[in-house]
């Protein structure tokens, strides 16, 4: 019986997570930080979808649905953000953006 | 056929995955992210949510990184920076990140020790009628308070990207 333990896809889900942690804390550039938070939605994608199998009930698609048009508006105003970033200091990089650090 | 199947896209959405944090230039990080959502669309796919898996290609793969791409290209932004780097996430920061997906796992393996299995067809409630009934009885009122945050985003992102008229 050639069938995938449940565990596997939510093993992917959390190395995925973790891979997008690891982009968030180490990359500097805005906008690969701000691609790091969506492979982080979509591994939480995975597990919602994953335990709506399990228990063969249809929430788990809804509350992926609803991720996903969050993540669509706020992938809307965060591009907005970062253009009016760039135009205000000309770079990218998150160091150099820190006039609320004193 | 359906480990092989999962094995296969699971390979290629963690190398993906990878290729996102390690590249160095934005252009070659969205492009793996787009072969991340395109396996994960063929994972959702496996679990039985087709709507979900359409939707995946259309709106993550489609317009969030058209939307993207657009940005990198208009802002012409090129490889980032080797500098200034913290000394304690270079030391700390990979040993906490491998601690942190041990305990997941470790916790995945205890919830579920003996596999329960995943096969294709299991699961059939995914399909765009079941949703849509979903949608507009048990979650009417989340899906119109949807409909505004959507406004209210498209008010902001104008808002924001407008030139300053002075």
């Amino acid at each position: 019986m050639s069938q995938v333990p449940i565990s596997w896809f939510l093993t992917l889900s959390a190395i995925l997570f973790v891979l997008g942690v690891a982009g968030f804390i180490f990359r500097r550039s805005i906008i690969t930080m701000f691609m790091s938070i969506e492979l982080m939605l979509n591994a939480v994608n995975l597990s919602f979808i994953t335990f709506s199998y399990q228990l063969k009930q249809v929430d788990g698609h809804l509350f992926v649905f609803f991720v996903m048009v969050v993540a669509a508006a706020e992938a809307a105003v965060g591009l907005a953000i970062i253009l009016t970033v760039f135009k205000n200091r000309q770079t990218l990089n998150i160091d150099e953006v820190n006039s609320m650090k004193n | 056929m359906d480990v092989i199947l999962f094995l296969v896209f699971a390979i290629i959405a963690v190398l993906a995955a990878i290729n996102v944090v390690v590249q160095t230039h934005p252009i070659a990080s969205a492009v793996s992210l787009i072969g991340v959502m395109g396996s994960l669309a063929v994972l959702y796919l496996l679990l039985g949510a087709e709507f979900i898996a359409a939707a995946q290609v259309i709106v993550y793969a489609g317009a969030v990184m058209v939307l993207f791409i657009f940005v990198i290209m208009l802002l012409n932004a090129g490889a980032e920076a080797r500098k200034g780097r913290s000394f304690m996430a270079s030391l700390l920061g990979a040993p906490v990140l491998i601690a942190l997906l041990a305990l997941l796992a470790w916790f995945v393996e205890r919830i579920y020790p003996e596999g329960m299995g995943v096969h294709f067809g299991g699961f059939t409630g995914g399909s765009p009628e079941s949703i849509g009934h979903a949608l507009f009885t048990t979650y009417m009122l989340p899906f119109e308070i949807t409909s505004i945050l959507v406004l209210i985003a498209i008010v902001g992102a104008v808002v924001l990207a407008r030139k300053e008229l002075d």
